[in-house]
């Protein structure tokens, strides 16, 4: 199409103090926040926490309670659906059932007024370019989930949207066929250059793929922020507990100084880490340790450790994970990858050990 | 697919054979007794002879269709000329009955997809009171439908009062009063196979169409009309077939004039001026023409479903 900007700070949609209530029930509350021209950007929660509100809104099933919301400068709220120029992958694809899969692609063009040939061309090259051509001619009920999949998304880049929104597209696949359209979908984004609109509930999904995410919970935006700051530095405890595994562990703040926090952890253990805005003096707050950042020695480190008796060790494929019980305090979960190198620091059970930190593995949470 | 399908159940046909042809005869009874039979007996009692004050003489004739197709003029002893009374007769009843189907369609679609979208608590209630009427005797119907719209009735009336026309509207007696009392007889029959197949519809698919810049009304032709469609020709079968052979919306609002094949077949059973072969003869006739545009319909459904894989 012709807009050929490709600038990385270019909005394509901005969200702006958007709530949304059903009666009383309010599902969004003032929700802010931009995306960028060319991102794959994520909304993450559970589900019930407004994320497929928020994308409905953008598509325009659903109406705005409060807020506006732009779509490349230009306010949308008042256009129906059908004159918006954005698509959706919906949930369960939603194939036009009565017609062939090239006529499911090709829909969305005819309506915007192009002649049948050029429309049943163009459906031509987006099913090449999702691998399906040779079904161009099937029924959607033959086809595979994973293939209906694909229809979906031919269908709904043909028109060339300025934004693709995405509900969960991945959820009905089974794992294998979910992990592989994660690095097609990604890499789809990057060869359109079409602003990507993602909704999962799936943490690993969030994080393998997109740009940026927003998490979610509670109608209210968590966190946003790049996949890799997300997961290393959570804001809150919803944002650590739900992304990635993590120690939640309970503390409470001796002293902050020189943008150090000291921590009590209970039980004569003390940590220091690096302090929180909004975290002062005295505040019991919880403390986030990623297990994979600590590791497991027989004496001190010059890391901070606690110390600590092991309890069991978990084999789960990839990593070993080992619960160290801490005297008075609670138990710790430590990640060691199954390699050689993760291996040598197994310890048995019942053993005494040190549980090191590597330096910024512990992060406050606001609660 | 269809393949699969037909293998399966012939495997299954060869494990429970014996079982199934037993438990499969209280229907074959029922259709002998209530289709088949009275069917025969019918086809049977259009090749006799007529008896003067009604019944039939046990001799073969071809008398009845005779009468039905031929015109031999005053005397009957002319070669044969075609008979048009009965044909336009027939016309006439097929051109009723298909406006009828078309207003109950018109008017029940909307009513059906209406009923489908309320929350799923209500939509009970909703098809309760479409079908509320209907437990009054179509007989009391028709003739209150004649109350209402005759040119001193509530409906003249209350146009009259509000000035929207001078004279009073002559309804009764015309094609209209008999289509209004055809739509109004036959109505849920349209009303509940529509709503049966909007309320399994996937709304889904409306929105995907919106969201592929569909228009509202595009949506309603392309995505949800082919996806009720067997609903919506049920529904015109149900409205069609009983409206063609129907006697007391003709006979009760359309008067002489609009005399169609339910009053044609009825006449000739009722009262001494009755000659049974020749209505057994018009009832045969009608029954072909019902059986052969049922087979297009379901022909073209299954050339659609075919399509549809």
């Amino acid at each position: 199409m012709g807009n050929t900007a490709s600038a990385a700070d270019t909005v394509a949609v901005s969200i702006d103090h958007v709530t949304k209530r059903y009666g009383t029930f309010t599902a969004l509350r003032d929700i802010s926040l931009t995306i960028a021209d060319n991102e794959f950007f994520t909304l993450l929660g559970p589900s019930g926490c407004g994320k497929t509100t928020l994308l409905r809104m953008i598509a325009g099933f659903e109406d705005v309670t409060e807020g506006e919301i732009y779509l490349f400068g230009d306010e949308i709220e008042t256009l129906p659906p059908n004159k918006r120029p954005v698509n959706t992958v919906f949930q369960n694809y939603a194939l036009f059932p009565h017609m062939s899969v090239t006529d499911n692609v090709a829909f969305g063009l005819e309506m915007l007024g192009r002649s049948k040939a050029e429309a049943r061309a163009r459906a031509g090259e987006m099913l090449e370019l999702v691998q399906l051509s040779r079904f161009a001619d099937r029924q959607p009920s033959q086809l595979s989930g994973g293939q209906q999949q694909r229809v979906a998304l031919a269908r709904a880049l043909a028109p060339q949207p300025k934004v693709l929104l995405l509900d969960e597209p991945l959820s009905a696949l089974d794992l294998k066929l979910r992990q592989a359209m994660r690095y097609e979908l990604k890499a789809l984004q990057r060869e359109t250059g079409i602003t990507f609109i993602f909704v999962t509930h799936d943490q690993e999904e969030a994080l393998t793929m997109s740009d940026r995410i927003a998490v979610m919970s509670d109608g209210r935006l968590q966190q946003l922020g790049a996949a890799r700051d997300i997961y290393e530095a959570p804001h809150n405890v919803f944002v650590a507990d739900f992304i990635g595994e993590t120690n939640l562990l309970e503390v409470s703040v001796n002293e902050v100084k020189d943008d150090r926090a000291t921590c009590d952890l209970g039980g004569g253990y003390i940590l220091s880490c690096d302090a929180v805005e909004g975290i002062g003096q005295g505040a019991h707050v919880h403390m986030s340790i990623r297990p994979e950042r600590l590791f497991l020695s027989d004496g001190p480190t010059e890391a901070q450790s606690l110390e600590g008796t092991v309890r069991d060790n978990i084999f789960v494929g990839t990593d070993i994970q080992t619960i160290v019980a801490l005297r008075e305090g609670p138990d710790i979960t430590v990640r060691s990858s199954n390699s050689d190198r993760g291996n040598a620091r197994i310890f048995e059970p019942g053993r005494a050990v040190h549980v090191n930190m590597e330096a910024g593995a512990a992060r406050l949470l606001v609660d | 697919m269809a393949a699969g399908a037909a293998s399966g159940g012939s495997a299954r046909s060869d494990t429970y054979k014996e079982a199934r042809t037993w438990l499969l005869l209280p229907a074959w009874a029922v259709l002998t007794i209530l289709v088949l039979a009275p069917v025969a007996m019918m086809l049977v009692y259009s090749f006799l002879t007529k008896e003067f004050r009604g019944g039939v003489i046990w001799e073969f004739s071809l008398a009845a269709y005779d009468q039905f197709f031929c015109n031999r003029g005053l005397f009957g002893d002319e070669p044969c000329a075609i008979e048009w009374t009965y044909i336009n007769i027939f016309w006439r009843s097929i051109w009723q009955a298909g406006a009828a189907t078309i207003l109950s369609l018109v008017i029940g679609f909307p009513t059906a997809y209406f009923i489908a979208t309320r929350p799923e608590r209500v939509r009970p209630l909703w098809v309760f009171l479409i079908t509320i009427p209907y437990w009054v005797n179509l007989l009391i119907r028709t003739v209150s439908m004649k109350f209402v719209l005759r040119d001193q009735g509530p409906l003249n009336d209350l146009l009259l009062a509000t000035g929207l026309i001078d004279d009073p509207l002559r309804i009764v007696n015309t094609n209209f009063a008999v289509q209004l009392g055809l739509f109004y007889s036959y109505l849920p029959f349209m009303v509940l196979p529509i709503y049966a197949s909007v309320e399994r519809y996937n709304f889904t698919l409306s929105e995907a169409a919106a969201d592929l810049y569909a228009s509202k009304w595009t949506t309603l032709r392309r995505v949800l009309l082919p996806a009720v469609k067997p609903g919506v020709i049920a529904g015109c079968i149900l409205v069609f077939v009983p409206s063609l052979g129907s006697f007391l919306a003709p006979d009760l609002l359309g008067g002489a004039k609009n005399f169609m094949i339910g009053s044609l077949i009825e006449e000739q059973f009722k009262g001494n001026a009755g000659n049974w072969p020749f209505g057994a003869a018009s009832a045969m006739i009608l029954l072909t023409m019902v059986l052969i545009i049922l087979l297009i319909l379901a022909r073209q459904q299954a050339r659609a479903q075919k399509g549809a894989g």
